[in-house]
């Protein structure tokens, strides 16, 4: 085919500047701000100013860990209850698919800010619901926002309640991919329907599954509206203070811009990792 | 009946058992929305378990707009979300058409760019966009801020090249040979043949301008200006404020999109599932 360099560039241009003005530009901007001591007027090139302070800071230590440990538990504990979501949606036993399917992929439409007023009424100490409901059981109350173990699970649990059916949507793509004939021939083998999930339907799904989690792992790694909202600013003293946060009140609280910015990059860091691991992961067998 | 069909039936038994619960936990706190926002306060701080609505929601609704112009934010959510859609739209379909039907110089690269860029978290351009709207430009606190950073979004470029891309060449070529230019074949030809894919977009678009909360805070934090998310966030954790007129703004942000999505359900989540099919 002839190039079509002048049509093409119409049509691509206007977009073009965009992206490189707000986002390529922004990249490597930021990049460089966080070599720069930016509480000084003009800012001036130090290299070791931010990352040097970065490295010595509890803070970003506690907003690291937080965010760590919110990623090793709630990402797994929500990509297996999308597969069992998407799996049991897809089962054609299933009746009133339509009323299952409005529960589960609700939460999709729901904007961070209602459901975080939400989770923070039903989880108060004395008046939430939750409590009032653990209760009437006979079990005892839970302090959600006091303590920092109930205050990390309650974030954990929100933000699954938020994104499991999502990534149910994704998966349930992935399974009705999967052709019928290769179960019709396993059925015929007399392998059994557990048999039938763990050694065709997993690995057949995996691409898809190590998609969700990627997906997933950079979208929880920049959590900030849940621990801001929900438990109050990272409370209780920071026991919920996420990476995200931190970035928050460095970069506009303190208007500390390039220390803001080396945190960012952290961030970037830890996704770009994660990125490089899912293509490994994913890397054609030789 | 056979053993067969009673297993059959044993096993979805079964299925609905476990189901059934898990839907109600998570229908749950929107119905509980619903309820609060039916509440007066002194009913939702109460030591009673209700579960069920109340007739307070006009009530609740007064509280709210009194604590904050919740009606005006309203008013600039929609207005941003709308034409943000339209703008992202029209954008990234041209893009996307461009990539998946021209050979030129530099395709390579554009496409190296944007696909080796798209995991990179967001939080690494904030602070750049904002020093650039806010300073820079002296764009805070407008609709402009609102609407033209977040266009840089490559989603739907991604989801328009692969459209147009899977169309058969010749639709194209017919016209070509009449001497049709190329923008009406972009836009008389292949924008209608389209229309299912650009339904999805604009939906996921439209929802994602609808709930976005970080930038809109960041960059527009006067009163006048704040989107209705930002407007309901600025309420929650003040100690004098209603929490029946949170949750009716609450609803007022969801139900729409709750109506939304049931109507157009199968654009939804198309649009979601076609990140993941390649």
């Amino acid at each position: 085919m002839r190039t079509q360099n002048a049509t093409a560039y119409r049509f691509l241009t206007p977009y073009l500047l965009i992206f490189a003005i707000f986002w390529i530009w922004p990249i490597i901007s930021s990049f460089i701000i966080s070599f720069q001591a930016t509480r000084t007027v003009p800012w001036r090139f130090a290299p070791a100013f931010n990352w040097g302070r970065l490295i010595g800071d509890p803070a970003f230590y506690n907003a690291l860990k937080n965010t760590l440990l919110i990623l090793v538990i709630q990402v797994p504990v929500m990509i297996a209850l999308a597969i069992v979501m998407a799996v049991l949606l897809n089962s054609p036993l299933l009746k009133a698919r339509g009323l299952y399917r409005f529960a589960f992929f609700a939460p999709v439409v729901v904007g961070e800010v209602a459901y975080s007023a939400v989770f923070r009424l039903m989880f108060s100490l004395d008046f939430g619901i939750v409590n009032k409901l653990l209760d009437s059981i006979g079990l005892p109350k839970v302090d959600w926002f006091s303590n920092v173990t109930p205050a990390m699970a309650l974030i954990m649990i929100a933000v699954t309640w938020r994104w499991a059916g999502y990534n149910a949507i994704i998966i349930l793509a992935g399974l009705q991919s999967i052709p019928e004939d290769v179960y019709e021939a396993a059925t015929l083998d007399r392998v059994s329907r557990v048999k039938q999930f763990f050694h065709i339907t997993l690995p057949l799904l995996k691409p898809v599954i190590v998609f969700c989690a990627v997906l997933s792992i950079i979208g929880t790694m920049q959590l900030f509206t849940e621990p801001f909202l929900i438990t109050e600013r990272g409370g209780p003293g920071g026991g919920t203070e996420t990476l995200g946060l931190l970035l928050y009140r460095q970069g506009f609280r303190s208007l500390n811009f390039g220390y803001a910015s080396a945190v960012a990059y952290t961030m970037a860091g830890l996704a770009i990792t994660i990125t490089l691991v899912q293509l490994w992961l994913m890397r054609e067998p030789k | 009946m056979t053993s067969r069909s009673q297993t059959r039936l044993g096993r979805s038994i079964l299925l609905h058992l476990f189901l059934t619960p898990l839907a109600l936990i998570w229908l749950f706190p929107l119905w509980m929305m619903v309820v609060f926002s039916t509440m007066p306060d002194n009913g939702i701080f109460s030591p009673s378990i209700e579960l069920l609505p109340h007739d307070g929601f006009i009530d609740n609704f007064n509280n709210l707009q009194r604590d904050t112009n919740f009606v005006g934010a309203i008013g600039i959510s929609v207005s941003v979300a709308v034409t943000y859609t339209v703008l992202s739209v029209l954008l990234t379909s041209m893009a996307g058409w461009a990539l998946a039907r021209y050979e030129f110089h530099g395709k390579g690269a554009v496409v190296a760019i944007i696909f080796g860029t798209i995991t990179l978290p967001y939080a690494v351009v904030l602070i750049p966009q904002f020093i650039m709207v806010a300073r820079d430009f002296a764009l805070a606190n407008t609709w402009i801020a609102l609407i033209v950073p977040p266009l840089f979004n490559s989603l739907g470029v991604l989801f328009m090249r692969q459209a147009f891309s899977m169309m058969p060449a010749e639709l194209f070529d017919a016209a070509r040979v009449e001497g049709v230019k190329e923008w009406r074949i972009f836009l008389f030809v292949a924008l209608p043949l389209a229309r299912p894919m650009l339904a999805a977009l604009a939906i996921i678009l439209f929802l994602a301008s609808w709930n976005n909360y970080l930038w809109p805070l960041l960059i527009n934090s006067q009163p006048g200006a704040m989107t209705a998310p930002v407007a309901l966030g600025t309420l929650i954790g003040l100690t004098k404020v209603s929490w029946g007129g949170i949750m009716a703004g609450a609803v007022m942000l969801t139900v729409p999109m709750l109506i939304v999505f049931v109507l157009l359900q199968r654009h939804f989540i198309a649009g979601i599932a076609a990140g993941a099919v390649k």
